[in-house]
């Protein structure tokens, strides 16, 4: 049965939906209990599994996170919530100093595969610097981390389950300004989306365009742009960034020649400079173009300058044109 | 606004609380000469646990001497000695039940002696050689194992301690009888887990034991310079939690402010805070020298106080040990101490493949992709890495 839901049903629905099967799993954070979180993510799941199971935290992320790994390293299902990912610095050393080498520094005597940390990242909501950074990249720098965005509510449910069941700690990060403006089709029954896998959106011959998150939709009106000036765009949605899917990326680039990356993160130190990177490694033959970064400036996020600090479809569209004229 | 379960008296003229408003009491049980205080109240112990825990005392004294000898002849890289804080470790150890996890620092090599790790598994860890449970990946002194609830130690202080709330969280949810007990010092207690993790202790109900080992100095910053207030237990009490203050030399304090703490854990699934007065005996690692920050007279008086001993007249006094009974023991540790670090030093080191192991579950196609890639490299200049080059 499919219903229509926005991300935060979604994602509410999957972890309503896990909390009933797996009696183990906990959800908590800084105001996720009664009050279900500030953008009612976790809405209803205190009153259904009780405040042991579902409850607030004081404030304080690197608690939040420590508390975690001391869950996971007992077997426990954690699900814990980072209010905004602006805020996960506190938390910056139990994350990749802890929970990252859990499994490795013990020589697997301890893991903490159970753990799952939700946070909204990204902008477009007016939130100034502190309100919408886009903080992957630190994380993906860290062995030991999985990392996975969502698209639109169908990926969030499938992709979150599958992260919740993972057997390694997973940073899920939700694209705050899809939360109640991406709305769609989604089984109310279970599904899990692999992690570790690209998805190809649509196909195309002339170019690769690839982002994750919320940036999706804005990759396919630049496409749809450039459309109309003849090009056929191939659109791929990364949503696992550690372990990223090299082969499918790879194999796109071998047959469009072109590869441009659009993030909302700041240019420099970017993820798209990885990516970048290993496909001149991987497809450097294939290459007929310089490979395209379409991304935030190296500012921080300003508040009165959003739209014009936003890799957007117009930015996005104009790099297509030069990248297909090179 | 105060907790609604606060008490709080209304004033009216500005009147403020000094840093001595609330005084904290030691327990103290031994004396110096193993005699213990008129109305003192014992721990629960028996003979066989009394001897026990001098047999770890033993056992932790020599594999100290002998593995500081060690680093010091190139041996090994890296050791820590538990010296002079062998009460406060073994003391809240003996009080706790096997499947209690413990989640150390670093100098708590004792109470997982006290739990069962063998001479030949504290080798294997130092050495990081093939049969070490933590694969050969972690400095001289970072142990771990599952079964003996043990957590692998980490060397950035003071994370173990909000882990040790969620662990006791577990716990308390799987329905088990058992409470964790997390082990730091007085330096780490300036960190921000420390707070953060007695903070959600208190607030989430989770049945775990604080135990601060306040030695005096981390690494060479004295306590002065290390806080204001009265101590680590002063903050205990703000945090809305149980706390006591013992003499971390005396080895039935401990273990009676432990017992007891373990049982109100487990009653009211609630955490407490130990706070042990102890003192350092020895240098912080050894890539340490105390001799540039404290004096040696200092050190001298606190040799006076020296855990082992006091408790080892208590056992003669109470007919529990013969005076020279231990000579023997001293003995047979360091002939078991040499023989298993000769074996250990001469166990191969785990291979390249190991690695990539343990990173994830299973190792990813690029983490394989750059093994390969570092296998051939090996092979090309097998005399640039030689400890991998016989392996291709």
């Amino acid at each position: 049965m499919m219903a229509k839901m926005n991300m935060l049903q979604a994602i509410n629905s999957a972890l309503m939906a896990e909390m009933e099967t797996d009696k183990s799993m906990l959800v908590f954070g800084e105001d996720v209990g009664h009050f279900g979180g500030v953008f009612r993510a976790t809405s209803g799941l205190q009153e259904k599994f009780g405040k042991q199971r579902c409850f607030n935290t004081p404030l304080t992320e690197q608690g939040i996170a420590g508390f975690a790994n001391g869950l996971a390293s007992s077997g426990i299902t954690t699900v814990a919530e980072i209010q905004f990912a602006d805020y996960i610095f506190p938390a910056f050393d139990q994350l990749v100093n802890e929970t990252a080498k859990f499994r490795y520094r013990s020589g697997a005597q301890f893991d903490v595969g159970g753990l799952t940390l939700r946070t909204p990242y990204g902008g477009g909501i007016a939130g100034g610097h502190y309100h919408s950074q886009s903080p992957e990249a630190y994380f993906t720098h860290t062995a030991g981390l999985k990392v996975v965005i969502p698209r639109d509510p169908y990926q969030a449910k499938g992709l979150l389950l599958a992260s919740i069941r993972d057997k390694n700690p997973v940073i899920f990060f939700e694209p705050k300004r899809l939360y109640r403006a991406s709305v769609g089709e989604v089984p109310s029954d279970d599904y899990e989306i692999e992690i570790g896998k690209a998805d190809v959106m649509q196909q195309g011959s002339d170019i690769t365009l690839l982002a994750w998150g919320a940036q999706m939709e804005i990759l396919q009106h630049a496409a749809d742009l450039a459309a109309k000036e003849g090009v056929s765009s191939e659109i791929i949605d990364l949503r696992t960034l550690a372990p990223w899917d090299v082969d499918t990326v790879a194999a796109s680039v071998k047959k469009t020649g072109r590869l441009l990356i659009n993030h909302e993160a700041p240019l420099t130190g970017g993820f798209a400079g990885e990516i970048a990177a290993t496909i001149q490694e991987e497809c450097f033959l294939s290459l007929e173009s310089p490979i395209a970064r379409v991304c935030g400036l190296d500012t921080p996020y300003p508040l009165n300058h959003e739209k014009e600090y936003m890799p957007d479809a117009l930015k996005t569209f104009e790099a297509i044109m030069a990248s297909v004229k090179f | 606004m105060s907790n609604a379960k606060t008490k709080t008296e209304t004033i009216h003229r500005v009147s403020f609380l000094d840093k001595d408003a609330m005084s904290i009491p030691i327990l103290k049980i031994l004396q110096a000469d193993g005699t213990v205080y008129d109305k003192a109240v014992l721990p629960v112990i028996d003979q066989a646990l009394a001897r026990k825990v001098h047999d770890t005392c033993v056992f932790t004294r020599v594999l100290d001497e002998r593995m500081l000898g060690a680093q010091r002849q190139g041996r090994i890289s890296f050791y820590m000695t538990c010296t002079g804080e062998e009460a406060a470790v073994i003391g809240s150890a003996a009080a706790l039940e096997a499947e209690d996890v413990i989640l150390a620092q670093y100098r708590e090599h004792a109470a997982l002696r006290h739990r069962g790790f063998t001479t030949e598994q504290f080798m294997n860890q130092m050495f990081s050689n093939e049969k070490d449970l933590g694969k050969g990946r972690q400095m001289p002194i970072h142990y771990g194992t599952a079964q003996l609830h043990y957590q692998t130690v980490s060397s950035p202080l003071a994370t173990q301690i909000p882990q040790a709330t969620g662990v006791a969280y577990a716990l308390k949810m799987q329905g088990k009888r058992n409470v964790a007990i997390c082990y730091f010092g007085e330096g780490a207690a300036s960190e921000g887990d420390f707070h953060a993790g007695l903070n959600m202790a208190a607030v989430l109900n989770a049945p775990v034991i604080f135990f601060c080992r306040n030695n005096g100095y981390a690494i060479s910053t004295p306590t002065e310079e290390q806080y204001q207030g009265n101590g680590i237990a002063s903050r205990g009490v703000g945090y809305g939690m149980h706390t006591i203050r013992v003499d971390g030399n005396d080895m039935l304090a401990v273990m009676a402010a432990t017992q007891q703490a373990r049982a109100h854990a487990i009653q009211h699934n609630a955490p407490v805070l130990i706070e042990a007065m102890t003192y350092r005996l020895g240098a912080h690692s050894s890539s340490d020298d105390p001799s540039g920050y404290r004096s040696k007279e200092e050190e001298a008086k606190w040799q006076q106080h020296d855990p082992v001993q006091r408790y080892k007249l208590w056992l003669i006094n109470k007919g529990w040990l013969k005076a020279d009974e231990d000579t023997q023991l001293y003995e047979h540790y360091r002939h078991e101490v040499l023989s298993e670090l000769k074996l250990a030093e001469k166990r191969p080191q785990v291979g390249l493949d190991f690695m990539i192991e343990d990173v994830f579950d299973k190792p990813t196609p690029l983490l394989k992709k750059q093994l390969a890639h570092l296998k051939q490299h090996v092979k090309k200049y097998p005399k640039a890495y030689p400890k991998s080059a016989g392996e291709q």
